[in-house]
């Protein structure tokens, strides 16, 4: 689906987006880093339903993906940064944290660091979109959790991530 | 009578057999910067039971056996070559029956016990200098401790014949893994050296990494995600009582490690998606920037004196190590091989830096002077990394992890010769070894 078809579904569901989420997101207290992900996954929604977070995470994308040991958006990355950036421009209540991750080419720590560059970038992007900062925080996982275990190029693509993970009622 | 006859005679004995052996013979030395070396025979009978040492006996030299051996200087002769047996402590070493089988070193002893406490006494002997290597010492502890006795026999046997420092008696804290490796649990823990005495320190519920001892073995930093955020914390090693040491809104702390006095914890802290090293002080929470650019600047370690600091930093545009004072300051490249350096970790010698080597999709454990030159890369896998100190800066400890979906992680052990390749056997998958000082 492109850009735009994603943005005219959005445009035309506006009217009929009024913020009745009940707590779609389960826990929102925000501290769910220990189980690597900020979804419970029986709050998801349905993904044709585009106030959900199921729709979010599928249909407009909550990830971007990096190239080895870089920080820097892709073309790609920054288009589906502009759709995260209008989904919580018309849904004021979520917040969200912006989990950076790297692959397991690089030491321990190094990965951390290079996590929250790529978190980071994802918030300054998106704060330059439009959204609030105080709506967006950014922790790091290094490659504590992969996505993809095998050991090759295939997985490790998919590892170097930065996903945007809601946080239904936490918004301003 | 008869007993001071016995004793008249050894010293005599002893005497007619040093004067031609210390002339023929090199003195018993190991010297561990040599190349490839010969394990030297040794010889380790079971300890005597002077009354209540019940099991202790055989089981402290047997673990004496494993610390020496397990070095990859020394080689054991087991008691089937053995010709004479050593039936009590105090009687006179057969010099002659430990030579016609090479050993070049005996090691003898005794354990008594009563009430709440064993003596463990021992003594080394150099075989065919007829002589006795130092003088005999003994230990007194709780039954409990007979671990740490016989570490610590092992540890004076060592010193003796390689000049070095021990480092038997010691422990290693670090983290123990479970699950699958996309939803990995980890939780602290501390072991001996040598993988026994396992105890948990943490639960899994909050990720943690990178454990680190205090100078003196009494606190422990690490980094958890209990909060969802990572930030580092201070364990009491007595009672386990954990404290946040820094958390600032909107940042990460990560990295730490003890300044050699144990006040000061050097980290790195993460804001805005930038990467700089700080110093905290633990008494008064003062914190103090030491660097300043927008490259990742993580990984520090002290010099043992602490009055510098080695670091990696990507401003180069790849990972690379760096030193500088410890007070911050324009830091000085040291690291300049192919590839990219990490981890870096100043010996406890003061001599070199121990470091994670990546190039051509290789890891290695390395080790270089302290001004970069004399690299040596110890080992070389898919993916070795995070290399701790031996209290003696003989013996590095480091991570090993295995590739793909059942590649788990394990400790490893080296030396710096990069001899002597050994798996510490622990409960299970584990990582971020991290060596205590020697005990006290």
């Amino acid at each position: 689906m492109s850009i735009l078809t994603k943005a005219l579904i959005l445009i035309l569901t506006l009217g009929l987006a009024a913020c009745n989420n009940p707590d779609r997101n389960g826990d929102a207290s925000g501290n769910n880093g220990l189980n690597g992900s900020g979804i419970d996954v029986n709050g998801l929604g349905d993904p044709s339903d585009p106030n959900s977070v199921a729709y979010f995470n599928a249909m407009i994308g909550d990830r971007v993906l990096f190239a080895v040991d870089t920080s820097t958006l892709t073309d790609t990355g920054r288009a589906i940064l502009q759709g995260q950036a209008q989904w919580l421009a018309s849904h004021p209540s979520y917040a969200a944290i912006i989990e950076g991750h790297a692959d397991e080419q690089g030491t321990r720590e190094y990965n951390l660091a290079l996590g929250a560059k790529r978190a980071s970038a994802v918030q300054d992007f998106l704060i330059s979109q439009g959204v609030a900062a105080g709506r967006l925080r950014t922790v790091s996982y290094g490659k504590e959790r992969p996505l993809a275990v095998c050991s090759d190029e295939g997985c490790y693509e998919q590892n170097r991530r930065a996903v945007t993970v809601l946080q239904a009622g936490a918004g301003a | 009578m008869r007993l001071i006859q016995i004793f008249a005679r050894a010293a005599l004995t002893a005497l007619t057999l040093m004067t031609p052996a210390t002339l023929l013979a090199e003195p018993l030395r190991i010297v561990i910067d040599s190349g490839v070396i010969e394990p030297m025979p040794y010889a380790v009978p079971n300890f005597i039971d002077e009354g209540g040492a019940g099991e202790y006996a055989a089981n402290i030299s047997r673990v004496i056996a494993s610390d020496l051996t397990g070095t990859g200087l020394f080689r054991e002769i087991g008691p089937e070559a053995f010709i004479s047996q050593v039936t009590s402590f105090g009687a006179p070493v057969a010099y002659s029956d430990w030579q016609a089988i090479n050993a070049q070193a005996l090691v003898t002893g005794a354990v008594s016990g009563s009430g709440d406490q064993i003596v463990v006494k021992f003594r080394v002997y150099d075989v065919f200098s007829g002589a006795e290597l130092g003088e005999g010492m003994q230990f007194a502890g709780t039954p409990g401790s007979w671990r740490r006795m016989a570490h610590k026999v092992a540890d004076a046997v060592y010193s003796r014949i390689t000049g070095e420092g021990g480092y038997f008696d010691s422990r290693v804290v670090y983290v123990a893994e479970s699950g699958p490796k996309n939803a990995r649990l980890k939780q602290l823990a501390v072991m001996d050296y040598d993988g026994a005495n396992i105890q948990y320190l943490t639960d899994n519920s909050a990720l943690v990494l990178a454990p680190r001892f205090s100078p003196t073995g009494d606190r422990i930093l690490f980094t958890s995600y209990a909060t969802g955020f990572p930030q580092i914390y201070l364990m009491s090693a007595a009672d386990l009582s954990i404290r946040a040491l820094d958390q600032q809104d909107g940042t990460m702390t990560f990295a730490p490690r003890f300044s050699p006095d144990g006040n000061r914890v050097v980290f790195s802290l993460e804001r805005g998606g930038n990467t700089d090293i700080y110093t905290l002080d633990i008494g008064s929470g003062a914190l103090s920037q030491l660097t300043d650019s927008p490259a990742i600047e993580t990984g520090p370690s002290y010099s043992p004196d602490g009055s510098q600091i080695v670091f990696e930093s990507d401003r180069s545009g790849t990972q690379q190590i760096y030193i500088m004072s410890a007070g911050g300051g324009e830091p000085v490249r040291v690291s300049n091989g192919n590839g990219r350096y990490g981890t870096p970790v100043w010996s406890p010698r003061g001599d070199m830096i121990a470091f994670t080597k990546q190039n051509e999709g290789r890891f290695h454990i390395g080790v270089m002077l302290v001004d970069g030159l004399e690299e040596r890369l110890l080992t070389s896998s898919f993916l070795d990394e995070g290399p701790s100190w031996a209290p003696n800066g003989r013996v590095i400890m480091f991570t090993r992890q295995g590739a793909g979906e059942g590649g788990e992680a394990a400790l490893f052990s080296v030396d710096i010769s990069g001899r002597n390749l050994r798996q510490i056997t622990t409960d299970g998958p584990s990582s971020d070894p991290a060596w205590s000082p020697l005990l006290p």
